[in-house]
C-alpha cells in the first residue's frame, strides 16, 4: 500500500498526518457538516488552513505545551480541528462526554487541570462557568456558538471565530513557534486523553500517546482495507474512544471523509443522506431501528406486509451466507436478487446502509436476531471487541467470519493470553501509556510487561481460534450453592426482546436469581396502542397487568434458554419486578456509555432487592431523580412482583473456573 | 426611568424610542364597542404585552395593529408616521408580522415550505420566472432559503424541516408559525397567545426563544397572553384591558399592584 512505503516514521502525530493529508489530496473533501440545511464540506487543505488559524490563536491566548485543553460539544468539524489544534500546539486535548452534568464536568477539568476549555455552546458554556470558581487552573473560554453568548462577560470568554481571526492576524508572530512545537510532537508524546466513563467509581484519565493512535489507526484501517475514498458519520459522543479512533486515527490516516449531522435529532436522515461505507454503532442503535422498522411494518398495509416477510425470510435463510461467499443455489440466489429489488435495496436505502462496506457494532453483545437480520440484508455487520485502554481494537471479525456470538479474532499486532480464573489479558501497539496520576490503578490494571487485564472473562473457541466472551469478570461470582452466576449473560437474553430496554439481575451469593427489568417504552408504547391499552405514563404502563404478563412470558423463555447450558442452569430468574423508572446515567444508574452500574442499582434500590427475595407480593417506593436541568424530585409507586416458571435442573456444582 | 429616548431594563438591555403608537383607538362594530379610546406605545426592542379577562378586545387591539381592522376612531402611528387605513398585507410589507390564537399554517405543506410563505413580502421576481426557477427568481429563491434556514436553525426544528404541518404536535406547529413569522425579518411581531394549549415544558421553551428572538435580532415583541406567570416574567412592559377600555399600563410589578387590574382579574360587579 501506499501509506506503508512511506513508513510510519516519518507520521509520528496527527498534525503530521494532517499535513500529509493536505498535501497528498488536498482537493478531497475531509469534513462534512450539514448546516442551513446544507451539506457543507471542507477539504483537507482547507482542513488544515482552519486548524492553523485555531492553533496560531491558541498561541496567542497563551497556550503552553503541556496544557490540557478541555473539548465539550457534539460531533461538530470545530471541534475536531480543536482537538487537533490543541495537538499542534502541544497542548492535550480532553474531549468531554456534552450531557455530562457540571459536576461530572468539574470533577474532570479538575482532575487534569485544564487551563483551556472549547465548547461548542451556550449550554456547555453555561456549565463550565458554574463550575470554573472552584478550578484553580483554569483560564479561558473558547466558544463555537454565539447564540445567546452576547451578554456574557468576555474577560475570559472568547468566540472561537475570533481566535482563529486573532490567530491569522499575528500569523508572522507565532508561525516560527507553531511549527518548532508541531514538528517536535514524538511517538511518545501524548495524543489525547479520554476519560473512562467507568462503571464503578471515578473516571480514569486514560493517556494514550500518538504511537497508540496512529499504529492502531494503521493496522486496523489495513485490516478492513479502509480507503480514502470512504464515508463516515460522526454521531457517537466525542469523549468516546471509538470516536476518536474513527473520526480522528482512522480518518486521518487513510484520509477518508468524517461527516457531522446536523443535530442529535436529524440523525437518521442524515445517515440516509449520506449513507457512509463504514459504519460503526452501538447495539441499541440497531436494536432502536429494527424495533421502529417493525412498528411500520405493523402499521403497514396488507399486500407489503406479506411481501416483507417473505422476502425477510428468504433474507434469513441464505443472506448470511451469500454474504459470506459461500455457495448458494442459483434459484435461491435469484430469489435473493429480486428480495433485493422488492425489499431490502430500498429497506436499506430508508436506513442509510445502501453503500456500508464495513459495518461494526461494539459494547454490549448484540442480539442474534438483530445482528442476523442485518447481515440477512447484506450489510457487512461485525463485531469487535475492545476498550479505551487499548486504543479500542483488541479483537474484530475478518470479513467471512462473522457470527453473532464471538468477537472474532486478536485485531493486528495484538497478543492475547486467558488467566487462570479465565480473565482476559492483552497487549498491544495500542496500549495505553497510564492512568493519568493514578499509579496505582495503573499497576492494577498494567503489569511490567505490559499486559492489560480487561476485566472480561472469556475463552477462545476451539477450532476457529475466535474469542468469546462470558461476562465481567468481577461480576462472574457464585450463587449460595456454588453455582456459576453470570448476570451479564441472562441479562442480554432479556434484552434482546425489544419489549425489554434494560435488565438487572442479582443472585451473587443467593439461593436464586431475581431481575430488574425496564420496558422499552417505544415498543411497549406501541403494543398498547395496537391493543387498545391505555396508560397516562410510563409508571403506570410498566405496572399495567398486561404488561407484566408479557414480561413475565420473555422471562419464562430466556429460563428455558439458560437451563440448556449446564453451566449456567442456575441463573433462571426466580422472581421480577418491571422498574417504575428507566435506569438513567443523570441519577449515576448507568454510565454515560449505557452500562448498568450494578452496586449501585442494588444499592439504591435496596428495598426492591429486599423484596425480591422475601416473597412480598408488591412494595411501595420512593425513588429521587434527576432532571435534565439538575433539580431533583421524587416518583413514588407500588411495584408488583411476579414469580416467574424456571426449568428445574439437577444443582451442578461447578466452581467458577 | 422612561424618557423620550427609551429606558434600561431591569436585565440591562437598552429599550429605545417608540416604535408604534396608538392613538385614542376605539373600535365599534354595529353597537358593539370592542375597543374604547385607548393609547398606549410599543417601544423599539421591548416585549410589551397586552393582558385581560376573555373579551376584554385584545386580539381586536391586535387586529388593528396588523391592520385587519380599520378603527372607527383614533390613529395608528408607525416609525414617527401616521399610518393611512391599509390592508394587512401593506401592514406586513412595513414590517409587522404576526402568529395567530388559532394556528393558521397550511397543513399539507411541509415546514420548510410553510416558513418559505413567510418570505413572500421579500420577493419580487414574476410568477413565470419563479415556476422555471430562471435567472434573478433562481438567486432570489437561493437568498431567500438561506433566511429560511438560519430561522429554522435558531428555533431548532431542522429535525421536522420536510415534515407536513399537519403531523406535527400543537406545540411544533406554533414554533413553526413562530418560524413564518420571523421569516418576515419583522421589525415588530405580533404573538396571539402564543401558549395557548401548551403544557409547561412547552411554555418554557417557548418563552425562551422569544426571549431569544428579542435578544439575537432585536425585534419589538407584542404579545397577547393569558398566563400571567408568563406575561410578567417575559414582558418589559404591560397594558391591562377589560371591557374594552385600559385600565393599566406599566412594568409587570406596577401593574401587579394596580387595583383596578386586581379587580378586573379577581372579579367585581360592574
Amino acid at each position: 500500500m501506499a501509506h506503508m512505503a512511506e513508513g510510519v516514521e516519518g507520521l509520528r502525530s496527527v498534525p503530521a498526518l494532517l499535513h500529509r493529508n493536505a498535501t497528498q489530496f488536498g482537493s478531497a473533501p475531509a469534513y462534512r457538516e450539514k448546516e442551513y440545511g446544507i451539506w457543507q464540506s471542507w477539504t483537507w487543505a482547507e482542513t488544515e488552513q482552519e486548524i492553523e488559524a485555531l492553533a496560531l490563536g491558541l498561541l496567542n491566548l497563551g497556550v503552553n505545551e503541556g496544557d490540557f485543553i478541555a473539548v465539550i460539544g457534539r460531533n461538530r468539524p470545530t471541534l475536531y480541528w480543536s482537538m487537533v489544534a490543541a495537538q499542534s500546539v502541544g497542548a492535550i486535548p480532553v474531549p468531554l462526554y456534552q450531557d455530562a452534568v457540571a459536576e461530572e464536568m468539574e470533577y474532570v477539568l479538575d482532575h487534569c487541570g485544564a487551563r483551556f476549555a472549547i465548547v461548542a455552546d451556550q449550554e456547555q458554556a453555561d456549565k463550565v462557568i458554574e463550575v470554573q470558581d472552584d478550578l484553580h487552573q483554569f483560564e479561558h473560554l473558547i466558544y463555537v456558538d454565539p447564540r445567546g453568548m452576547r451578554k456574557y462577560d468576555h474577560a475570559h470568554l472568547h468566540e472561537y471565530s475570533h481566535v482563529q481571526e486573532q490567530g491569522r492576524a499575528a500569523r508572522d508572530e507565532f508561525i516560527n513557534e507553531l511549527t518548532r512545537r508541531r514538528d517536535k510532537l514524538g511517538y511518545d508524546d501524548t495524543c489525547v486523553m479520554l476519560y473512562t466513563s467507568g462503571t464503578t467509581g471515578k473516571p480514569k484519565g486514560v493517556v494514550l500517546s500518538n504511537r497508540n493512535i496512529v499504529e492502531t489507526a494503521r493496522n486496523t484501517s489495513d485490516f478492513d482495507h479502509l480507503r480514502e475514498d470512504d464515508e463516515i458519520l460522526a454521531y457517537l459522543p466525542m469523549a468516546w474512544v471509538g470516536d476518536f479512533i474513527f473520526s480522528i486515527g482512522q480518518a486521518y490516516w487513510t484520509g477518508f471523509c468524517v461527516n457531522c449531522p446536523e443535530s442529535a435529532e436529524t440523525m437518521m436522515t442524515d445517515l440516509k443522506e449520506i449513507a457512509p461505507s463504514y459504519y460503526f454503532a452501538p447495539p441499541r442503535v440497531f436494536e432502536t431501528q429494527l424495533t421502529s422498522i417493525t412498528i411500520r411494518m405493523e402499521d403497514a398495509g396488507k399486500l407489503k406486509q406479506r411481501m416483507f416477510h417473505y422476502f425477510m425470510g428468504h433474507a434469513r435463510k441464505v443472506g448470511p451466507n451469500i454474504l459470506d461467499g459461500e455457495s448458494v443455489g442459483l434459484v435461491d440466489r435469484i430469489k435473493y436478487k429480486l428480495g433485493e429489488l422488492m425489499v431490502y435495496g430500498p429497506l436499506k436505502n430508508a436506513l442509510g446502509f445502501s453503500k456500508v462496506r464495513v459495518g461494526y457494532t461494539a459494547g454490549e453483545a448484540i442480539g442474534p436476531e438483530i445482528f442476523d437480520f442485518y447481515r440477512s440484508l447484506g450489510i457487512n455487520l461485525k463485531q469487535l471487541y475492545g476498550q479505551t485502554e487499548a486504543s479500542v481494537f483488541i479483537t474484530q471479525q475478518p470479513d467471512g467470519q462473522v457470527r453473532s456470538d464471538t468477537v472474532g479474532v486478536p485485531s493486528p499486532g495484538v497478543e492475547i493470553k486467558i488467566a487462570e480464573n479465565g480473565e482476559v489479558f492483552y497487549r498491544s501497539p495500542g496500549t495505553f501509556v497510564e492512568y493519568y496520576k493514578n499509579a496505582e490503578s495503573t499497576a492494577d490494571t498494567k503489569d511490567a510487561e505490559g499486559w492489560v487485564a480487561t476485566g472480561d472473562a472469556g475463552f477462545f473457541e476451539e477450532g476457529t481460534g475466535h474469542l468469546r466472551i462470558i461476562d465481567r469478570a468481577k461480576d462472574v461470582g457464585q450463587m449460595a450453592d456454588g453455582a456459576l452466576f453470570a448476570p451479564k449473560y441472562v441479562e442480554n437474553k432479556l434484552k434482546f426482546y425489544p419489549n425489554i430496554l434494560e435488565a438487572v439481575v442479582f443472585g451473587a451469593g443467593r439461593d436464586r436469581c431475581t431481575a430488574f427489568i425496564n420496558i422499552d417504552l417505544t415498543a411497549v408504547g406501541n403494543w398498547a396502542e395496537r391493543n387498545n391499552i391505555a396508560y397516562a405514563s410510563y409508571q403506570e404502563l410498566a405496572q399495567h397487568p398486561r404488561v407484566l404478563e408479557m414480561v413475565q412470558g420473555h422471562v419464562e423463555e430466556v429460563n428455558v434458554s439458560v437451563a440448556q447450558d449446564d453451566m449456567l442452569s442456575g441463573c433462571q430468574v426466580h422472581r421480577f419486578l418491571i422498574l417504575h423508572k428507566e435506569l438513567d446515567a443523570d441519577d449515576g444508574e448507568m454510565t454515560r456509555t449505557r452500562k448498568v452500574r450494578r452496586k449501585i442499582i442494588g444499592e439504591k434500590f435496596a428495598d426492591l432487592v429486599r423484596a425480591l427475595y422475601d416473597g412480598s407480593d408488591e412494595i411501595y417506593t420512593e425513588t429521587e431523580v434527576t432532571y435534565e436541568d439538575g433539580r431533583k424530585g421524587k416518583i413514588k409507586a407500588t411495584l408488583q412482583i411476579r414469580d416467574a416458571k424456571v426449568v428445574p435442573v439437577v444443582p451442578a456444582k461447578v466452581a467458577a473456573e | 426611568m422612561k424618557d423620550s429616548q427609551g429606558y434600561v431594563t431591569a436585565d440591562g438591555r437598552q429599550i429605545g424610542g417608540v416604535l408604534m403608537e396608538m392613538k385614542n383607538i376605539t373600535l365599534k362594530f354595529g353597537g358593539v364597542t370592542a375597543i374604547s379610546d385607548i393609547s398606549f406605545d410599543v417601544r423599539e426592542g421591548e416585549i410589551r404585552a397586552i393582558i385581560g379577562p376573555n373579551g376584554a378586545g385584545k386580539s381586536s387591539m391586535l387586529n388593528v395593529i396588523s391592520g385587519f381592522y380599520t378603527p372607527t376612531v383614533g390613529e395608528v402611528w408607525y416609525k414617527g408616521a401616521k399610518r393611512p387605513p391599509m390592508k394587512p398585507y401593506e401592514v406586513a410589507r412595513m414590517g409587522v408580522a404576526r402568529t395567530f390564537q388559532n394556528i393558521a399554517l397550511f397543513e399539507g405543506m411541509s415546514v420548510l415550505d410553510n416558513v418559505m410563505t413567510g418570505r413572500l413580502t421579500h420577493m419580487n421576481a414574476s410568477i413565470p420566472a419563479q415556476a422555471l426557477w430562471w435567472g434573478p427568481a433562481r438567486a432570489e429563491e437561493m437568498e431567500n432559503r438561506e433566511k429560511v434556514e438560519k430561522v429554522i436553525d435558531f428555533l431548532e426544528i431542522q429535525a421536522i424541516r420536510k415534515t407536513p404541518v399537519g403531523r406535527l404536535p400543537y406545540g411544533l406547529k406554533k414554533r413553526v408559525e413562530l418560524a413564518r413569522a420571523l421569516a418576515a425579518e419583522p421589525s415588530i411581531l405580533l404573538l396571539d397567545e402564543p401558549m395557548a394549549g401548551m403544557n409547561v415544558e412547552e411554555k418554557e421553551d417557548m418563552s425562551r426563544f422569544i426571549l431569544d428572538v428579542n435578544d439575537e435580532f432585536g425585534t419589538t415583541i407584542c404579545l397577547i397572553e393569558h398566563d400571567m406567570g408568563v406575561v410578567m416574567d417575559l414582558s418589559d412592559r404591560v397594558v391591562v384591558m377589560d371591557y374594552g377600555k385600559k385600565i393599566g399600563d406599566g412594568t409587570p410589578d406596577e401593574v401587579r399592584g394596580n387595583q383596578d387590574v386586581i379587580d378586573a382579574y379577581l372579579g367585581v360587579p360592574h
